[in-house]
């Protein structure tokens, strides 16, 4: 691998590799001078909103824009008839203003746009629609039944798409076993909750172009896509992504209001933007699929796992986006894991009449963590085995192909495991005089637990695996970078790959400095123009540092040996000779040294001159996943986290309360220390909210809890404390051995917070999240059993 | 369209005269009559903080406030508060604590923690996470947010 080669070519004493450097777009981020999307004014730009269908399915009998039209301040209104001829999306089943059917209340029926916000939304007011109800469909079960009503007719089915996974042998696995544990989970509805909500702005010039600025994750495939959907060519578009206000899978597929706002600009022939509410937020973007699950999973007395077997059921709503592929991940984590030998796993994704789901970060991981984990404590009770020594002795280790075909490299897991569990006995626990090893006790805290207090207090131990270099669900994973040193030694790093808060600027700038041996801030990152920037697949799968920091590397190793090949002219030395220091070209053994800039001139200002422009392109040796039997590398590396929850049940009132979440994660190395806590802080924070207070709740197809007040993320005051611990294990393919990190932070947390609840009062939790009226159900069963 | 009125605002140390549309908010009066888009909107109805800024030294969310009720009140916004040069103490930590990431949440942050610090210079973490409580946050987790506005005093 080149990225290897030159890695063992440099020095491994790093100058601001592994730093905690400030990112580099905090400051303006600080001061409010960053533009985010709703910032962007256009000169004439006209304001768009979206009518959204009032039933859930039903025929469109009439639309009548004529009031609306009359309207003083309405540029243009949007009805079906203006739709281009294709469908777009993942599913390729949607289409921007929904013609003869609506087949959910997020479907758009018309769109307006008008001088100002206000008189867009009384317009809608005015548009009139005639609907002729049709029986929905809201149930995954009932969708999946043979005389269900098709959601899409032309398709047959309501099943989008069956997954069917395995390997060795269940049956096998089954007889092997000593125990066997199961249980049904449900999951919910969650959002992204990005604190921007979603917005563009679409403008055409004289020559037809459509600029669109965009919040999306995806630049170069929303080009492809939404010139489809357009009926243009995908050299028409140009993508400008604004500083993005959260994204977290948000912007990974084409979504109905994109091409909206281009149709209506071009009707107009005006700018136009469309700025979700968060209200609408709620209604409208892709969430994180509800699954219903059965899982089972057995072990051997001497504590290692034997079979694995899961179904879900994943209502994927009315249209189909990146949320159908999920079962991708989830049979990840069902397979590999642990070091599991016969395993099965299937899922169907379903149409119905519900929201539109797509990709939340962790993707599957989430849903899979939470029923592999618990279900990897409930093993380790029924076999009176340390939870902590059952995944040890079950996981997975360095340098092995699995059953699945993923080549695991690097692996900390082991070491994630160690750490946390030596954290179980500091903290609140020695405070309480309960320290395990002092006492000798196992895991389960029954002294605790005799507490005559309704206030029962538990920890409880969850793992993950996650792709942690790329992961290849497009015939390319790649991205491409550019690295230019001009005539003053400045420092230009040019990559496909975006900044979407996560702080991959910053990363990808620090990799460039270590390389030309320059200051981070000395490094201008450039990324979010498709006309200036090279390709990329998209900010997703954890792979930024990874893809483009390993893009970055050879372009910046690029330019080096350009300004090498210069200055080994200029010091009568060998380029093998000569490092890159603090802003020189330094000849190692006697010292004599060149500016950048003296080196980048003379390179240029001379007969047949050139200017220091490194170029790097770099798709990982990863494979797509066999069509049929889903094996295959789908990812370079593989990272891994274990997170230990400490949680305080008060039986009473059925409330859990998180006192500690010590987080650690193998993330190859850490370019930025202070970044790496970021993503393992902020998706605590994500993973905390799904196992304990985040549920969108739809009923018929309807959202009903649409805001902050009842949509509830933790706050700052409900935050318990966050440890990080960062485990280092040089991943041989990594820039400078990093690996991805994330979405990491958040899968295990909701699994140990359960297996803590359990620890703490005896009763499992099958269902997030885990609201008090969730676990007082579950006290009161148990006290009927106990009867 | 609603018949305009008149608004007198101490905006920063500036004076401002205004004529409004009665039903705007603070916030819309900020962002789109004075071109100060450093208050963001996040959800409209007071829950996420995005929209902080100190009306007559108090933190207030403007989404929520009428602009008609503002009439010759004091307000400072984010910008209001950034020197010329470099940065407040509050931006100053929360960049360098790795308190920001999509920054989107940061300006409301801002404000906040300047009006509490302002109450309590000397605050300890439960009363930093309990001020905070009112801005929400996707991207950090608050830890690096709340141990950076305890490094206040230290900057």
């Amino acid at each position: 691998m080149e990225a290897k080669e030159t890695r063992e070519t440099l020095s491994f004493i790093f100058m601001v590799i592994g730093q905690r450097i400030p990112k580099l777009d905090a400051p303006d981020k600080a001061t409010g001078r960053t533009v985010y999307g709703h910032d962007v004014k256009l000169a004439g730009m006209l304001h768009g909103r979206i009518l959204y269908s009032q039933y859930a399915s039903a025929k469109i009998k009439r639309v009548d824009v004529s009031r609306a039209l009359k309207l003083n301040g309405v540029k243009a209104i949007l009805t079906a008839e203006d739709n281009p001829p294709t469908k777009f999306g993942y599913g390729k089943d949607n289409v921007p203003i929904k013609g003869d059917v609506v087949r959910s209340l997020r479907d758009e029926v018309a769109a307006v746009a008008a001088v100002d916000a206000d008189t867009a939304a009384e317009a809608l007011d005015l548009i009139e629609v005639e609907y002729e109800p049709l029986i929905p469909l809201f149930d995954a079960r009932e969708a999946m039944k043979a005389d269900a009503p098709l959601i899409h007719p032309e398709r047959k089915s309501n099943l989008f798409q069956k997954y069917k996974y395995s390997h060795g042998d269940v049956a096998t696995g089954e007889r092997e076993s000593d125990v066997i544990v199961e249980a049904d989970f449900e999951l919910p509805y969650v959002a992204h909750a990005a604190m921007e909500t979603s917005v563009v702005i679409a403008s055409f010039d004289h020559r037809d172009h459509l600029t669109l600025y965009s919040t999306t994750q995806i630049p170069f495939l929303l080009q492809r896509d939404l010139a489809e959907a357009l009926g243009i060519e995908g050299n028409d578009i140009r993508i400008i992504q604004t500083a993005i206000g959260g994204a977290f899978g948000r912007g990974l597929d084409i979504y109905p209001y994109e091409p909206i706002a281009a149709l209506l600009a071009r009707k107009a022939g005006k700018p136009v933007r469309i700025s979700f509410s968060r209200h609408e937020e709620f209604l409208a973007a892709p969430m994180r699929q509800p699954a219903l699950i059965h899982a089972r999973a057995g072990a051997k007395r001497d504590g290692k796992i034997t079979f694995r077997d899961a179904y879900a059921l994943l209502d994927v709503g009315a249209y189909i986006s990146w949320g159908s592929v999920t079962p991708l991940v989830m049979m990840e984590t069902t397979a590999s894991l642990y070091r599991v030998p016969h395993v099965k796993f299937e899922a169907d994704c379903v149409y119905t009449n519900n929201l539109i789901t797509g990709a939340v970060r962790g993707y599957g991981n989430p849903q899979s963590t939470f029923y592999t984990e618990t279900l990897m404590e409930r093993l380790a009770q029924a076999l009176n085995i340390d939870p902590v020594d059952f995944r040890l002795r079950n996981a997975n280790i360095p340098n092995e192909e699995n059953q699945q075909g993923l080549i695991i490299t690097s692996c900390g897991l082991k070491e994630c495991i160690e750490a946390v569990a030596a954290r179980a006995d500091s903290g609140l626990r020695i405070a309480d005089g309960e320290s395990r090893k002092a006492s000798n006790q196992s895991f389960r805290s029954s002294a605790i637990s005799h507490q005559p207090s309704a206030i029962k207090r538990g920890i409880g131990f969850a793992s993950t695996l996650n792709v942690g270099g790329g992961a290849r669900i497009y015939r390319s994973d790649g991205c491409g970078a550019t690295v230019k040193v001009d005539d003053f030694g400045h420092v230009s790093l040019i990559t496909g790959s975006t900044e979407i808060g996560q702080g991959s600027e910053t990363i990808l700038a620090q990799i460039v400095a270590e390389v030309l041996g320059v200051k981070v801030e000395d490094v201008n990152v450039l990324n979010s123009d498709t006309d200036v920037k090279p390709w990329d697949v998209g900010v997703h799968a954890s792979r930024t540092t990874f893809i483009a920091g390993n893009a970055a590397h050879i372009a910046a190793m690029d330019a080096r040996r350009q300004l090498f090949e210069t200055a080994s002219e200029l010091l009568k030395a060998k380029p093998e000779e000569l490092v890159a220091r603090d802003g020189f070209i330094v000849e190692t053994r006697n010292g004599a040294s060149l500016p950048l800039e003296k080196v980048a001139r003379a390179r240029h200002y001379r007969e047949g001159g050139k200017v220091i422009l490194g170029e790097g392109w770099y798709d990982p040796p990863t494979k797509l996943v066999d069509k049929d039997t889903y094996k295959g590398n789908i990812s370079a590396t593989y990272g891994f986290g274990t997170q230990m929850a400490e949680v305080e049940v008060d039986t009473e009132t059925g409330k859990v309360r998180v006192l500690r979440l010590v987080c650690a994660n193998d993330v190859g190395r850490a370019i930025n220390p202070m970044a790496v806590e970021g993503q393992i802080e902020g998706g605590a924070q994500m993973g905390l909210g799904y196992a304990l207070t985040e549920e969108l709740i739809v009923k018929e197809g309807r959202v009903m809890n649409p805001d902050f007040l009842d949509y509830r993320l933790f706050t700052s005051a409900d935050m318990p404390e966050v440890e990080s611990i960062i485990i280092e294990t040089d991943d041989p393919q990594g820039p400078f051995g990093a690996k991805g990190v994330g979405e990491m932070g958040g899968t295990p947390t909701a699994a140990a917070i359960a297996n803590a609840i359990h620890d703490a009062t005896g009763v499992w939790l099958t269902q997030l999240p885990m609201t008090p009226e969730r676990v007082l159900k579950a006290l009161e069963e148990q006290g009927k059993e106990g009867k | 369209m609603a018949k305009k009125i008149h608004l007198t605002l101490n905006v920063n140390d500036e004076h401002k005269e205004l004529l409004i549309d009665p039903r705007r908010s603070l916030l819309d009066v900020l962002r789109n009559d004075l071109e100060l888009r450093g208050a963001h909107r996040g959800c409209d109805s007071g829950d996420c903080g995005a929209c902080t800024v100190i009306l007559n030294g108090k933190a207030i969310t403007s989404c929520m406030t009428l602009a008609a009720d503002c009439d010759g009140d004091t307000v400072i916004t984010v910008e209001g508060i950034t020197p010329v040069d470099g940065l407040h103490p509050v931006q100053k930590a929360l960049v360098e604590e790795g308190g920001i990431q999509c920054g989107f949440c940061t300006t409301g942050m801002v404000m906040t923690a300047v009006a509490l610090l302002d109450q309590n210079p000397h605050p300890t973490i439960e009363e930093v996470r309990e001020g905070l409580a009112g801005n929400l946050c996707r991207c950090t987790g608050y830890k690096k947010i709340a141990e950076a506005i305890l490094s206040v005093e230290r900057k």
